[in-house]
């Protein structure tokens, strides 16, 4: 018999009941709450009369909503009232039912996909859920992670588990080793660009390989953020030295005894040898570039020394039909440069890139110089109130301040613009974040999708560059 | 849940791939605290020339009339027509509470993306997945005819046009018999209480750091 992928594995700890139409009871050790995916969940347990199943399983914090401004005013800081009624649910659920929240005025308030691995509550082998898509970003960690419906979110609260069919195992492996100035964020966009939005769908994808190996727990979080733009909910990494490294010493972790326990438990948390994957794909680190999305889908990304595709040059009339809808909605012209793309406004941030070593990849590219005087704005938000904290013990914030960007407060921000940062119409965006979909980042707004050294030296220059050109 | 059976409704064919649920919800609409309500927002930005906001009455608003939903054969359309990937993206479960308020029942297309799939079984709206000739062969028939219509049946998992052709689908019998009947999944976990108490008790023995940690 083949041995166990990580997913196996990990699908087997949790494994509550195995029922005969196939379905199973997956047991849930963690669940994140934000303000958006809530409210209704919480309001279904009070209609059926019913109790968390385990509070200490869940962990709440505001994101979405929260301004990245102004915060000593808390809530009251939130303009838009509808935006304050959210943050203000979910504060007043997690009182009602008990479960831990890092308030708006806390330090420890972020992003949730930050604060789960800043704080240890993400551990190796846990299966965690939030109903959010980007889940998956607890992956790296060698968890089961997803995203779920609000449904689910009530089904977790009340049960502890979720109603899972197993998924194909699918490894991407990455060779070799990357190029300077090349980082996690092109590594995925390069594997989505290769397997396309629905390349994973109905997998649980293994990232693996030299890269990966080599790669922080910053950028593997970077990779399996975005498993869910490749069209797998799951995305994951085998625990090693760098995991347990990583989160030894956390305020969730364990200590003592517990500790060795766990460690010698994490060790095991790798695909076996022998085991078989329903589908494989391997990349050439070493030929990846830095990437720029140019369309209106994150497959759709090109070399930074590259050109706009041509849609007359492409066979399959959907895809034909596609491209040129993107060009027309992007604003672009088939075969232009990547480097001819003027920007209007940088955002750095965002549960994709917005941790410690994202802050630093961009600070040192932009450390002694200015932002472009055609840009309109610039702006760094952090992915929790620690990163900021840590950020400007290392004086990154006096970096960016003088060279022109904007250092804000913690939360989702410009990513997808429920709070007030916003694209105008047309305007063209280099973005860390994770989605360039059609009005993500403001009614008619553009986004191009780039790692944080990249997004860095688009601000500077005012329009796309090889990053590369700049480091040397 | 609302229970599904069968369903007869009016096709509306919306001929594009990788459809997110930015798309069918836009982020401004997610503020609500409700589930219901989403209805006049569903593809806000296809389907109206200004920009969407919450709370405002969207039946002034000026619509897109390129837009599929917006021509006059199809409306009061109840089973949209869809192509590959469906629903990818955010995981949202405004977008089929937005489908659904809208007044659809069925969703057809060649493929859709996993939490979308998921998320509409739990709203008593039925996720179709037929070949892409199958589903090719329906955007021609639903384009030629003015009101044509499909007829779903959940218990024979067949999908027939007005002309017959009967077509049939997989759906997995877990999420198959809760929508049939229209069960409250969490009341059927909850079926299997002992069980999960059980598997708890022995996880918190083997894994104990997994328990209260931080609190
Ligand atoms: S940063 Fe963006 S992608 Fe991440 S959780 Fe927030 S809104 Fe979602």
């Amino acid at each position: 018999m083949a041995g166990k992928t990580l997913y196996d594995k990990l699908w087997d700890d949790h494994l509550v009941k195995q029922r005969e139409d196939g379905s199973a009871l997956i047991y849930i050790d963690r669940q994140l709450l934000h303000e958006v995916t809530s409210p209704q969940a919480f309001e279904g347990l009070r209609l059926a009369n019913r109790k968390p199943w385990r509070i200490d399983a869940n962990l709440a914090t505001p994101d979405h909503n929260v301004p990245t401004t102004d915060r000593a005013k808390g809530i009251e800081g939130i303009v838009d009232p509808v935006s304050r009624i959210q943050v203000e649910t979910l504060g007043k659920n997690c009182d009602e039912f008990g479960i831990l929240e890092f308030k708006i005025m806390d330090q420890r308030q972020g992003i949730v996909h930050v604060i789960g691995p800043e704080q240890g509550a993400t551990l190796p082998g846990m299966t965690i859920v939030c109903g959010d898509s980007h889940t998956s970003t607890h992956g790296a960690f060698g968890c089961l992670a997803h995203g779920i419906g609000t449904s689910e979110v009530e089904h977790v609260l009340a049960t502890q588990c979720l109603v899972q069919q197993k998924m194909k195992n699918m490894l991407v492996k990455v060779n070799g080793k990357l190029g300077t100035g090349v980082t996690a964020k092109d590594v995925v966009l390069a594997i989505i660009g290769k397997i396309g939005t629905a390349g994973g769908t109905g997998h649980a994808i293994e990232f693996g390989g030299e890269v990966l190996q080599n790669m922080s727990m910053e950028g593997r979080m970077t990779v399996c953020n975005m498993a869910i733009e490749a069209g797998a909910r799951v995305g994951m990494v085998a625990v090693d030295g760098t995991t347990i490294d990583y989160v030894k010493g956390r305020p969730f972790s364990p200590t003592g005894e517990n500790w060795d326990a766990a460690v010698k438990y994490w060790r095991t948390l790798h695909s076996d040898l022998d085991a078989e994957f329903d589908k494989v794909v391997e990349l050439d680190g070493s030929e990846i570039m830095p990437q720029v999305s140019w369309g209106t889908s994150p497959e759709m990304v090109a070399d930074v020394t590259g050109n706009v595709p041509d849609p007359a040059q492409e066979e399959d009339p959907i895809k034909r039909e596609g491209i040129e809808r993107a060009l027309k909605y992007m604003g672009l012209q088939p075969n232009q440069a990547i480097t001819d793309i003027k920007l209007d406004r940088v955002f750095i941030g965002s549960c994709t890139n917005s941790r410690i070593e994202d802050l630093r990849e961009a600070a040192a590219v932009v450390k002694g110089r200015k932002v472009a005087d055609s840009l309109m704005q610039a702006m760094v938000v952090p992915g929790s109130g620690l990163v900021k904290a840590q950020a400007e013990e290392e004086g990154l914030d006096r970096i960016f301040l003088d060279a022109g960007l904007e250092w804000r407060d913690p939360g989702c921000s410009m990513c997808l613009a429920m709070n007030a940062d916003k694209l105008g119409q047309g305007e063209h965006c280099a973005s860390t974040s994770n989605r360039n979909f059609e009005g993500r980042q403001g009614f008619g707004g553009r986004t191009h999708l780039v790692s944080p050294a990249m997004a860095a030296a688009a601000a500077i220059a005012g329009h796309f560059v090889d990053v590369r050109e700049l480091l040397n | 849940m609302r229970a599904f059976t069968q369903h007869q409704g009016l096709v509306a064919p919306m001929d594009r791939s990788n459809v997110d649920t930015d798309m069918i919800i836009p982020k401004q609409f997610l503020k609500s605290i409700k589930r219901t309500g989403f209805g006049p927002n569903l593809f806000d930005e296809l389907r109206y020339l200004d920009e969407g906001k919450p709370d405002q009455d969207s039946s002034q608003r000026p619509l897109n009339p390129d837009f599929v939903l917006n021509q006059p054969r199809y409306q009061g359309a109840s089973v949209l027509l869809a192509r590959s990937n469906f629903g990818c993206g955010s995981s949202r479960e405004h977008a089929p509470w937005a489908l659904d308020d809208y007044g659809f029942r069925v969703i057809i297309a060649p493929s859709f993306a996993d939490i979308f799939y998921n998320n509409c079984f739990k709203n008593g709206l039925l996720p179709i997945v037929l070949e892409e000739k199958i589903v090719d062969q329906l955007f021609d028939e639903a384009e030629a005819s003015v009101g044509y219509q499909l007829t779903v049946d959940l218990e024979a998992k067949t999908v027939t046009t007005p002309a017959g052709e009967s077509f049939s689908f997989d759906v997995d019998d877990f999420r198959r018999h809760c929508l049939l009947n229209g069960l409250d999944d969490i009341g059927v976990t909850l079926e299997d209480a002992e069980l999960i108490k059980s598997y708890e008790d022995q996880r918190r023995k083997t894994a104990p750091w997994l328990f209260g940690a931080g609190q």
